[in-house]
């Protein structure tokens, strides 16, 4: 096991750099010029020229991209090009209301979904099921910016109990905190929900018709042990990927959510950045989320050992 | 002639039905009682997919026109879906939007099936593929895919293939890891391991014994990419990074609509309830197919 999460941790470096590769290249290969939108719209070429050379833009690519891996490797993510603010700064100022978020759904999803699903694989088939299954089905078909109108035209405009929008750092006032991250994350909990109910449920009907499930019940055990001990146990591997390919999904409904809600997250930064051409702004994001992801991602294959004692690493 | 008039009502014409497509009409009464959601869906996918076929003759006018003296018109005889900000007809946007999203949304499907299938059972099986494939994915998905689409997109601009091969591109990874996660515990099979020991060729073993195992998986995984990508085509174009914004689609209508929601709802609400019906209805569809294809959860027998 150690040997083998050694052997992963080594492994995710590559990963980082390929991904840093990618968004490198994507953003370089990308039309738009940032020297020219930073100098402005009638600028003569001489000072975009001279943008371009402060930035060390003229270079070429595997130049920079190589700078920036050792400024990267050092802890400097850059500066952005445009409020020119180290980029570090920019992403502390930013992760705190997209990690709330992300915390807040997963508080809200966790110990609704999985335990819905399985009562809807127990019940497969019938009335039970069906309900859990609709809703489910509804809540995963609607799409995230379409729920959030819908949310606040029912709760902060026609029933005013929520602000439509906006966002209080938690230390601030955790009142007002609560009270306004609590629309945004039922948006995003909606979506997520209904994918881990689905998902948990199918793969617990699967389950549930093996053999040693027949067995279990035969052998007189209380079906709450058999749903728990011997189906969810098996149902876990699955489940777990899902989880993990969830929080990808995650923070991907949290781009929009954030758009919606206009709360200042990371995914609005990013959003922006790629509008403004901020380079140094979205690979220093794009980076952060995925050393997130790559924890995350190391965490599910870890879990599978957990569950699953056939497979050894 | 009178009595052959008589006998021609509702029942018999069901009789002369069966006569002619017996087994059809069957197959369809069986699955109607089995699978009633699988019918609603797939019915739900027809009339979407009629819509886009036939979008210039359902009494639709040129979705982009504007009108600005006809600005947010209440939905009525005279526009039937109302009207957006600057006056153009929603019902008209909305008919022509099918197109975009069902093109994307089946396009990115199959690409993305096909892909995880072949890549998926390559890095289950082979250790070695797997260290490589694995780690290639792991970095695509560990950016949020609606955010790689954008830098996708705005690299060469939005046209429909564009569009489609950046959601394929963020989507397919995920496959690959369903497929791979379940060829892990596929290749542990006892008749997996008795076809190797009677000496079976690998392809033949991957061919016969393994793949036909991820194809459950698979279908819902497929299901999910197909309304998944109509998701984020959507909110591709509802961010403005997009098909380009003259092209009619249901995400930057809803985009348009925003700013007017508290006064004129049906512009966000209208393409937004088209939107959910569609991906509905090919969930549902997913559901029951699953269920259908995959003969160990067959509902026959229980």
């Amino acid at each position: 096991m150690q040997r083998y999460l050694v052997q992963r941790i080594l492994s995710s470096i590559p990963v980082l750099f390929i991904l840093a590769v990618i968004v490198f290249a994507v953003l370089r290969v990308s039309g738009g010029d940032p020297a020219a939108i930073i100098a402005g719209k009638d600028a003569p070429q001489w000072q975009i020229e001279a943008i371009r050379n402060d930035l060390g833009l003229n270079k070429p690519v595997y130049f920079q991209l190589g700078v920036y891996l050792g400024d990267v490797l050092q802890g400097d993510l850059g500066e952005s090009i445009n409020s020119k603010k180290p980029v570090i700064t920019l992403i502390k100022e930013r992760i705190v209301p997209t990690l709330s978020l992300a915390i807040m759904t997963e508080i809200l999803t966790l110990p609704i979904s999985i335990p819905l699903g399985v009562l809807a694989a127990w019940k497969a088939n019938t009335w039970v099921d069906r309900g859990i299954l609709i809703f489910s089905t509804l809540g995963f078909s609607i799409p995230i910016f379409f729920l959030g109108f819908l949310l606040i035209k029912a709760f902060a405009l026609e029933l005013p109990w929520f602000p439509a929008a906006g966002y209080v750092p938690p230390g601030e006032h955790f009142g007002n905190f609560l009270h306004r991250i609590i629309l945004p994350s039922l948006c995003t909990a909606i979506l997520f929900w209904a994918f881990l109910v689905r998902m948990t449920r199918a793969t617990m009907i699967e389950v549930l018709r093996e053999d040693y499930i027949r067995t279990a019940r035969a052998k007189g055990l209380a079906e709450g042990g058999v749903l728990i001990t011997h189906a969810l146990k098996n149902a876990a591997l699955p489940i777990a990927t899902v989880v993990g390919w969830g929080i990808a999904e995650l923070f991907a409904g949290i781009v929009v959510t954030e758009q919606v809600f206009a709360i200042p997250g990371m995914g609005r930064l990013i959003v922006d950045s790629i509008v403004r051409r901020d380079y140094p702004v979205i690979q220093g994001c794009m980076l952060t989320i995925a050393v997130l992801q790559v924890i995350v991602n190391l965490l599910t294959d870890m879990s599978y050992a957990l569950f699953d004692p056939r497979i050894k690493y | 002639m009178q009595e052959q008039i008589k006998t021609l009502n509702v029942g018999s014409l069901v009789d002369i039905a069966k006569k002619q497509w017996g087994p059809f009409v069957d197959k369809l009464e069986w699955t109607w009682r089995r699978h009633p959601m699988l019918l609603v869906g797939i019915a739900i996918l027809i009339f979407m997919a009629l819509l886009a076929i036939f979008a210039p003759y359902l009494w639709t006018v040129d979705p982009t026109a504007v009108d600005p003296p006809n600005r947010l018109k209440e939905p009525g005889s005279a526009y039937w879906f109302g009207t957006d900000f600057v006056g153009r007809d929603v019902w008209s946007r909305t008919i022509y939007g099918t197109r975009v999203s069902l093109a994307v949304g089946f396009a990115v499907g199959a690409l993305s099936a096909v892909t995880a299938a072949f890549f998926g059972l390559l890095a289950g099986y082979f250790n070695t593929f797997d260290l490589i494939i694995m780690r290639i994915m792991d970095a695509i998905m560990s950016i949020p895919h609606i955010l790689l689409a954008i830098a996708l997109v705005s690299m060469v601009g939005g046209s429909v293939p564009i569009v489609i091969f950046a959601i394929w591109f963020v989507t397919f990874p995920r496959a690959v890891r369903v497929v791979r996660s379940s060829v892990l515990s596929l290749r542990e099979e006892v008749y997996v391991e008795a076809a190797r020991a009677i000496g079976a060729k690998t392809p033949r073993i991957l061919w016969y014994h393994v793949l036909p195992g991820t194809i459950a998986p698979l279908m819902v995984t497929g299901t999910l990419i197909i309304a998944g990508s109509i998701l984020t085509e959507a909110i591709l174009s509802f961010l403005g990074a997009g098909i380009d914004p003259e092209t009619p689609a249901w995400g930057s209508m809803m985009a348009d609509g925003r700013r007017t929601i508290s006064m004129a709802m049906w512009v966000v609400g209208i393409p937004g309830g088209f939107l959910t019906l569609t991906v509905l209805g090919i969930n549902m569809i997913g559901d029951n197919l699953r269920d259908i294809l995959d003969p160990k959860l067959s509902r026959s027998g229980t």
